[in-house]
């Protein structure tokens, strides 16, 4: 079906849901590690707006932001369908997986960064409040997408383990699994399907990455 | 089944504009619901109890939120006429990809055009004509960001036009000076029905945005 690249990185959580997607059409692809504190030509080629990974490359032509490249994996590989066929289902994943695919990930990141304090408070607050939404969601069902996963499933795909290493390197919890009952048991769920699990990064080396950014954000706050 | 179609807006946000448009583009008849943003009806909380923000599309009584994702409703469900979205993959990405770009730098930049001042206004100004600079640089001899059919990228960015003379107003600039490209695809949007009567007259806008900033303690 022509030839896939996809420029990533091994620590992105955006990156993460595109091999997820591309594995379970069983699309082949070639991967690029790239260094983003040194950007290889290649990215700045294929995208020039924002210079960032990910970025999907099918026949030589580029696609940049993860949740435009997951509709362009379900609209070209057909196995596996990410999305219902209902347009009123489509639009209830994709108003979901705007929310907890961006808004939420930076909410999250937010409260890590935050030092000790009532700033810090809010911010998680503010982050379950979010949580609190994706559990009437979920509640009830296997999977976002029912009894297979699908689009919201691999949007929602970092909470089991990116937020998981966020809590420990920003001295917080969210996912409180008394709290969030459906949403803690999706999660445990979701993270041991073995093609999700054989794509995550290393929990060390995750820890190291985030411990590193939020030591940085946090020097950047007092300086 | 009666298509029951309602809008909770209000008439000078440029986020709802976008959902007016997609709905005059395929002749749908729907009722249009000016929301008081201070004081938010319960209707608005019920239907986007996430965000409490408009607009929201509500589709025999079931809402859609989030301006982007109601025009790809809207397209999907009328799709029997005037396509917004290319029908190629890669196309349809590119105007994912575009739409994306319009919400994440164009609207936070234009913000903070007409809400800042000094140092911080020359800051947004100089984001402002780079975000630009880059739109214009897509656009590029297209008569519509979609190539020969006025789409979603169009829609997404149109709207913006009943601003322009705020930011120019405030930031003290001239749009067709800086980018002529763009003004002349404003001006072959607004030759088409479904924009020309959506989008307010930009005094009325300035107007309105004049109190607002009095009432924010700028002016």
């Amino acid at each position: 079906m022509g030839e896939v690249k996809l420029i990533a990185t091994t620590q992105s959580l955006f990156c993460t849901r595109v091999e997820w997607a591309l594995k379970l059409k069983g699309v082949e692809y070639e991967y690029i590690e790239e260094d983003l504190r040194n950007k290889s030509p290649l990215l700045l080629e294929y995208n020039p707006v924002h210079k960032k990974v990910p970025v999907l490359v099918h026949h030589g032509k580029p696609i940049a932001e993860s949740l435009p490249i997951l509709e362009y994996i379900d609209e070209t590989w057909k196995e596996n369908p990410l999305l219902a066929e209902d347009p009123y289902q489509r639009t209830k994943a994709r108003f979901w997986a705007q929310f907890v695919g961006d808004k939420c990930v930076f909410g999250a990141f937010e409260a890590a960064c935050l030092a000790e304090g009532e700033e810090k408070m809010k911010a998680i607050e503010s982050a379950q409040e979010s949580l609190a939404f994706l559990e009437k969601q979920i509640e009830g069902k296997k999977y976002f997408g029912g009894e297979e996963i699908g689009f919201l499933d691999l949007a929602a795909g970092w909470i089991p383990h990116w937020l998981n290493v966020m809590e420990e390197a920003g001295g917080m919890k969210l996912l409180d699994a008394e709290k969030f009952p459906s949403l803690h048991e999706w999660a445990q769920n979701f993270i041991q399907i073995p093609l999700i699990r054989e794509c995550i990064p290393p929990r060390d080396k995750l820890l190291e990455y985030f411990n590193a950014s939020i030591s940085y954000m946090r020097s950047l706050a007092t300086s | 089944m009666a298509n029951e179609v309602v809008l909770l807006d209000t008439w000078v946000s440029s986020f709802g504009m976008r959902v007016r448009i997609a709905l005059a583009e395929k002749g749908i008849k729907y009722e249009y619901k000016e929301e008081d943003l201070r004081n938010k009806s319960d209707l608005l909380l019920k239907m986007n109890p996430v965000h409490k923000k408009i607009p929201v599309l509500i589709h025999n009584g079931k809402p859609v939120c989030e301006s982007l994702i109601i025009v790809q409703y809207i397209d999907e469900v009328w799709n029997d006429s005037s396509p917004l979205l290319p029908a190629d993959p890669y196309q349809r990405a590119q105007a994912r990809f575009w739409a994306d770009f319009i919400d994440a730098k164009v609207q936070s930049v234009t913000r903070r055009v007409w809400t800042t001042k000094g140092e911080e206004q020359e800051a947004a100004k100089k984001e402002y004509f780079e975000t630009f600079k880059i739109l214009e640089g897509e656009l590029g001899d297209k008569p519509y960001f979609g190539g020969e059919t006025f789409g979603f990228v169009d829609i997404a960015l149109v709207t913006l036009y009943s601003w322009f003379y705020v930011y120019e107003s405030f930031g003290n600039f001239s749009m067709e000076a800086e980018f002529p490209k763009i003004m002349t695809w404003v001006k072959r949007c607004m030759q088409k029905e479904s924009v020309a009567k959506t989008l307010p007259d930009q005094k009325k806008v300035y107007g309105l945005v004049v109190d607002l900033r009095k009432k924010l303690g700028l002016d």
